[in-house]
């Protein structure tokens, strides 16, 4: 993986994470609210030591960019305020990532720890994906978002090995490099208190 | 379905009563305990069970006295000052 | 009062404990559901002024600890309402009660938060005040709500160093940054002052009697006052109360509280409080159908 695609990875776990941490205090059980948020901090914690990797501030890295200089794929900018296709993306997120993962673990040792606390990760979507599978709102938010998913690997080998655990057809896939409306909101909503002071102020 | 959830402080340290998390079966049970009662590494273990396999037992016969069973049952200083002085060994107080 | 009630007051007021197995008189049982489950429903609301910041915090440090920090609210408010459903009334109940508007919550969680100040001002300073009542109730006479006020207490005190951090990042920065600060204090010094409540005597509460809060109202505030009063001032922050200072017995005397403000907004009128209600309601309606998959064995 070169810097690039290092910066796409870790834009996709800060945005998921992200929005993952949306679901702070509003998840369907008290008891998965908090396992939730865990969760979301995990990957927002991914995404910092990527950064690291690739700057020395982590911050203006996660930050101080321009809209159009984030690499994330669009299903993690997708604004998705139910819990069927919250859960159905971190699904499909997390099957997607586990392949990717594993793809990098030789040549980058914090791909290892990464995989180590995404162990968990995947234990709790494996776990919803078990209970909701037959729910309609799910079926149909996996189906929705399939595409979306896709998109996230790159074409080729990790894409097929997607295809087949998920089990849906190959179909086009919502390529990385453009960005969803969801972006610009988050962005907005993610600088503003920061934007709100010069550069370099502390906080 | 109610779990219960014992925790371990520490390796070797008694499994301690830590609280409860209302779960549909053992995965769940674990997916939240683990957070609820662990995100901070405070745990090294945790049990679950059930609620219903826990069996209370909390009253107790007192009638009759049962001190012989226990340390309080015992006062043995004044023979055993009785017999050190017999054997020459009470040392000075 | 009949002689078994008599006997177990004496027990808890000579310092004994119950548990939710033993025996406990109506009365008691009713004062202790309906505490509890306020407490359960402050925990709940109080994530909700919150969340919003987590979203605009302007580093990832600040972002993950105020994550930790409401995800510690929600995890309060599951311990809490466990101990109130063991006492019989069922969470789906309370959730219901809440929202629609029987069900109190604390003052301070009626109140808009508008900038990262207030993000400061609340970790440092409402959690504080909890943390001051909170510590009381770890005598509480019903054991099993003692035993989880232990664990509460303990993930509290990061809340306010985590707060207390915020401000102070805040007061050393820009000058900007500091008068964000100074303007959330104003704003949330009278909200925090009648936290703790009206003044009940001691003998008069009945709270107190059951052993269930071991500390009056005014004790708490008094507390409140002499542990941060002087954290705030030597901040170079002004107190917005003129009246504010300890006189020569030790007592803080202060401006009388605006009682009737507290009456109105802790009975449901407070300046955010049908907003949240409702965007409660909204999500508990919407993902009903998700409890109902999984709580179905």
């Amino acid at each position: 993986m070169n810097e690039r695609e290092l910066l796409g990875l870790a834009d996709d776990e800060l945005i998921i994470g992200w929005r993952d941490s949306e679901w702070t205090g509003i998840a369907p059980l008290l008891e998965e609210d908090v396992a939730f948020s865990s969760i979301a901090q995990n990957e927002i914690g991914h995404a910092r030591a990527l950064y690291e990797l690739l700057s020395d501030d982590a911050d203006a890295l996660a930050f101080d960019r321009s809209l159009d200089e984030y690499r994330c794929a669009p299903l993690v900018e997708l604004k998705l305020l139910d819990w069927a296709h919250t859960i159905a993306r971190r699904w499909l997120y997390e099957v997607a990532d586990e392949i990717r993962i594993s793809a990098l673990k030789e040549s980058l040792p914090l791909a290892v720890k990464i995989d180590r606390e995404e162990t968990y990760h995947r234990m709790h979507a494996e776990m919803w994906h078990e209970r909701l599978r037959n729910a309609p709102q799910f079926r149909e938010a996996v189906e929705e978002l399939w595409p979306y998913a896709l998109g996230l690997l790159p074409a080729g080998e990790q894409r097929d090995a997607l295809v087949s655990r998920v089990g849906l057809a190959h179909v086009e896939a919502v390529e990385r490099g453009t960005h969803t409306d969801g972006l610009p909101e988050i962005w907005d909503e993610m600088t503003m208190v920061r934007r709100s002071a010069p550069a370099g102020a502390q906080w | 379905m109610i779990w219960e959830v014992f925790r371990q402080d520490r390796r070797g340290a008694p499994f301690e009563h830590a609280g409860s998390v209302v779960a549909p079966d053992a995965e769940f049970a674990e997916a939240w305990a683990r957070e609820q009662y662990g995100r901070r590494g405070e745990s090294v273990a945790l049990w679950l069970a059930p609620r219903d396999a826990v069996h209370v037992v909390d009253d107790w016969a007192d009638e009759f006295d049962l001190k012989y069973r226990r340390v309080d049952g015992y006062s043995i200083k004044a023979r055993l000052k009785e017999a050190r002085e017999r054997a020459g060994t009470a040392g000075p107080r | 009062m009949d002689a078994r009630t008599q006997e177990f007051l004496a027990h808890v007021q000579d310092g004994g404990q119950v548990e939710a197995t033993d025996w406990l008189p109506d009365e008691y049982r009713q004062k202790l559901v309906k505490f509890i489950e306020m407490h359960g429903n402050s925990e709940l609301m109080g994530v909700l002024p919150e969340r919003e910041w987590i979203l605009r915090a302007p580093t990832l440090q600040r972002k993950l600890a105020l994550t930790a920090k409401v995800q510690d609210e929600v995890g309060h408010a599951q311990l809490i309402y466990r101990v109130a459903e063991d006492l019989g009334k069922p969470r789906e109940q309370m959730l219901a009660d809440l929202i629609s508007g029987k069900a109190k919550f604390h003052n301070v969680f009626h109140y808009p938060t508008v900038t990262w100040g207030d993000v400061g001002v609340i970790a440092w300073l409402v959690d504080a005040a909890a943390i001051i009542s909170q510590k009381a109730l770890l005598k509480c006479s019903y054991a099993p709500y003692a035993r989880i006020m232990k664990k509460i207490c303990w993930e509290e005190s990061f809340h306010i160093l985590h707060g207390r951090d915020v401000i102070l990042a805040m007061v050393t920065g820009t000058p900007e940054q500091f008068e964000l600060v100074q303007e959330a204090l104003n704003r949330w010094w009278g909200p925090l002052m009648q936290f703790h409540g009206t003044p009940i005597r001691a003998e008069e509460d009945p709270m107190v009697s059951w052993r269930i809060k071991s500390q009056g109202n005014e004790e708490a505030r008094q507390q409140f006052l002499d542990g941060y009063v002087p954290q705030i001032r030597e901040l170079g922050l002004a107190i917005p109360d003129p009246k504010l200072r300890k006189n020569d017995e030790g007592v803080w005397e202060y401006s009388e509280p605006d009682w009737d403000e507290l009456k109105h907004v802790v009975t449901g009128h407070g300046p955010r409080t049908e907003e949240r209600l409702a965007f409660r309601r909204r999500f508990l309606d919407q993902e009903k159908w998700v409890r109902e998959a999984v709580l179905a064995a």
